[in-house]
């Protein structure tokens, strides 16, 4: 589903650049549950913006879904983003002046689907996560978990093929980031593919695999518990 | 063109704008501003402009009056200080030689006499008057006619008073058309009976009789006492007033150079004085006006600059979620244009209200300063497609902006 092969990103600093990925190879298959850790500056969110599009590398290959990703431009990283990718983030990132079920609904509107059909849909995944009764609330009248609840059915409804979390849990408790990472681990188990970076250990003992970065290079990637007692 | 029509599109325009409702009503009152001084400006001069236009009333205004005064230089034999009348052989002389200039010439003879009718009399000016001044002064007529052709070649004794001379001279209810008057004691039929004229009048109430009548009767033979000349339309007034004086000092032995031999005043040239200042009021309202709207719709760009910053995270989502660049300038555009578009409906529906209340309150009575105020509809939607054009360019620098939004540091922002 992603394949990366020795991968490299620096970033410009006045006249001198950041190396911050060293070689990166990577390759993870289609239904896997992924963590990625690392401390600060490790590298892995330059990773995942190169995985979510956000970003572009400099050398090496990146295939999407068996697809080379090369010269994208932004209308062609947006179709793909919209297509394969799912995102969910630390701070959850919900438009504020909208309910819970418009920002679900939102990656639809991008699709071209109709109001009336993308509503329903969005209602469908809210359920899922089960806030149905929490629609129409705007953000700021819903709990941290309840917020990345929302993200994480906004991060569904279009059916990707890779979900991207980048420390989904950071901003919650223990019993909600339990919550959300019992959320994560249905939906893998359903076989969606869902990459998470995190540097919480608890929480990627709970993912399958779990890929150390330090200093922009791979040191680590091994299978964990979880993955074996399934 | 599609997502114009898409109620989507408009959800989005209004979320946005309903979330940000100060930015939202500041960036309105700018360009509301701008469009409402353009519109009550235009207004205010136009109608100063009717209100100078109403003075002018129906005279002909490119017209230059001439009469003879004393000469203040010797020349071919004469003295100074010599004192001579115009000719009726000078009318033709100038009408022959100024052929094309002239569009009419009136020579006029006057004088102040004792109008008696019945026991009723007064005093008033009797002119002595060609058909040819109804064009000049245009007379408006309540009963009758003006003198005619016919009363010139007949030196008919008749006689066209004003509504005033009416009231002094018969008892009301009485017909005047037919009746007679005695003006220094010799009886004249009332042809017609005019009222006050719009704007300049230069004879007040006048009792005008044929000028062949008033020659005999006055016995002044080739004499004029004054005349005026009405230019066609182009000739440059001021030109024709000099050449024409030029040529009357020849005819009439005066020195070229003679300051004080002819007199003459130029309605024209003075006319062209106030018409100039209104043309420069005009062009100051425009300027004004459309520097207002002009800083207006650089306030929304400039508003709309700073809620990109501001919405640096929210397009930074969208972005993630697969809006494409497209998308994000469709919609930021669209916002300003959407709130252009609202404000200057606006702006003209108050400018028009406020020109209502002016008009009702200056516009009225026959004394008003502001005649009319209005502006021209083609003006107004000039003025508005123009601010919608605007509006749409101005919105491009933020849309631009906003593609260039990182998804990535947007993201990063907590």
């Amino acid at each position: 589903m992603i394949k990366i092969e020795k991968l490299h990103k620096s970033y410009p600093i006045g006249k001198d650049s950041l190396h911050v990925l060293k070689g990166i190879d990577l390759h993870i298959k289609e239904g896997e549950f992924v963590s990625i850790m690392g401390s600060s500056g490790s590298g892995k969110s330059t990773l995942l913006n190169i995985v979510g599009l956000l970003d572009i590398h400099d050398e090496g290959h990146y295939y999407l879904n068996g697809q080379l990703i090369k010269d994208m431009n932004e209308k062609k990283a947006a179709l793909l983003r919209n297509k394969f990718l799912g995102f969910v983030f630390q701070s959850f990132n919900l438009i504020s002046y909208k309910t819970a079920l418009e920002n679900v609904a939102l990656p639809l509107y991008y699709k071209g689907m109709g109001r009336k059909e993308r509503l329903q849909v969005a209602l469908d995944y809210l359920e899922k996560v089960g806030l149905k009764d929490w629609a129409n609330h705007l953000p700021n009248e819903l709990s941290g978990g309840q917020k990345q609840r929302v993200a994480i059915a906004r991060a569904l409804v279009t059916k990707p093929k890779v979900v991207l979390a980048d420390e989904p849990t950071g901003a919650l408790d223990s019993t909600t980031t339990d919550s959300v990472m019992d959320l994560l681990k249905d939906i893998n188990n359903e076989g969606m593919t869902v990459f998470v970076i995190t540097h919480e250990e608890e929480v990627a003992e709970q993912t399958k695999r779990i890929v150390r970065l330090k200093d922009g290079v791979i040191i680590s990637d091994e299978f964990t518990k979880a993955s074996k007692a399934v | 063109m599609r997502f114009l029509f898409d109620s989507d599109t408009w959800q989005e325009i209004y979320g946005s704008i309903r979330k940000n409702r100060v930015r939202t009503a500041i960036t309105i009152i700018g360009v509301l501003w701008g469009i409402f001084l353009l519109v009550v400006l235009l207004g205010a001069a136009r109608g100063v402009d009717n209100g100078f236009k109403k003075i002018f009333g129906d005279f002909a205004t490119n017209s230059v009056f001439v009469w003879t005064q004393a000469t203040d230089t010797p020349f071919k034999g004469f003295q100074e200080g010599r004192r001579f009348r115009l000719k009726m052989n000078d009318i033709e002389a100038l009408k022959s030689e100024y052929q094309e200039e002239i569009k009419f010439l009136a020579p006029r003879n006057q004088t102040n006499n004792l109008i008696v009718h019945d026991f009723k009399s007064g005093n008033f000016q009797v002119s002595g008057d060609y058909p040819i001044l109804d064009q000049i002064q245009k007379k408006k007529l309540i009963v009758g006619r003006f003198i005619n052709e016919n009363d010139i070649l007949s030196t008919a004794k008749v006689t066209v008073i004003s509504e005033n001379m009416y009231k002094q001279l018969f008892d009301k209810g009485e017909k005047p058309i037919g009746e007679y008057i005695k003006i220094n004691s010799i009886n004249y039929k009332v042809v017609g009976v005019y009222g006050p004229s719009n704007g300049i009048d230069l004879d007040g109430d006048t009792a005008f009789i044929p000028f062949t009548t008033f020659k005999r009767v006055y016995n002044t033979a080739n004499n004029i006492d004054w005349m005026v000349i009405t230019a066609n339309p182009g000739i440059d007034i001021e030109q024709m007033e000099s050449d024409v004086i030029l040529t009357l000092k020849n005819l009439h032995n005066v020195h070229p150079e003679d300051k004080r031999a002819f007199g003459s005043f130029n309605l024209g040239v003075q006319i062209a004085k106030v018409t100039g200042f209104l043309t420069g009021l005009q062009f100051m309202t425009w300027f004004v006006g459309i520097a207002t709207l002009i800083a207006g719709v650089f306030a929304i760009g400039n508003i709309l600059l700073i809620t990109v910053k501001e919405r640096t995270q929210e397009i930074g989502i969208r972005r993630a979620l697969g809006a494409t660049p497209k998308s994000i300038r469709q919609q930021i555009i669209l916002e300003s244009v959407f709130l252009t578009t609202v404000a200057g409906m606006l702006g003209i529906i108050f400018g028009s209200f406020i020109l209502f209340i002016i008009d009702a309150t200056f516009g009225q009575g026959d004394d008003a300063a502001l005649i009319n105020p209005t502006v021209n509809i083609p003006i107004i939607i000039i003025a508005f497609v123009t601010l919608i054009v605007l509006g749409t360019l101005i919105g491009l620098i933020p849309a631009h902006m906003a593609t260039l939004v990182r998804p990535i540091e947007a993201l990063r922002e907590e």
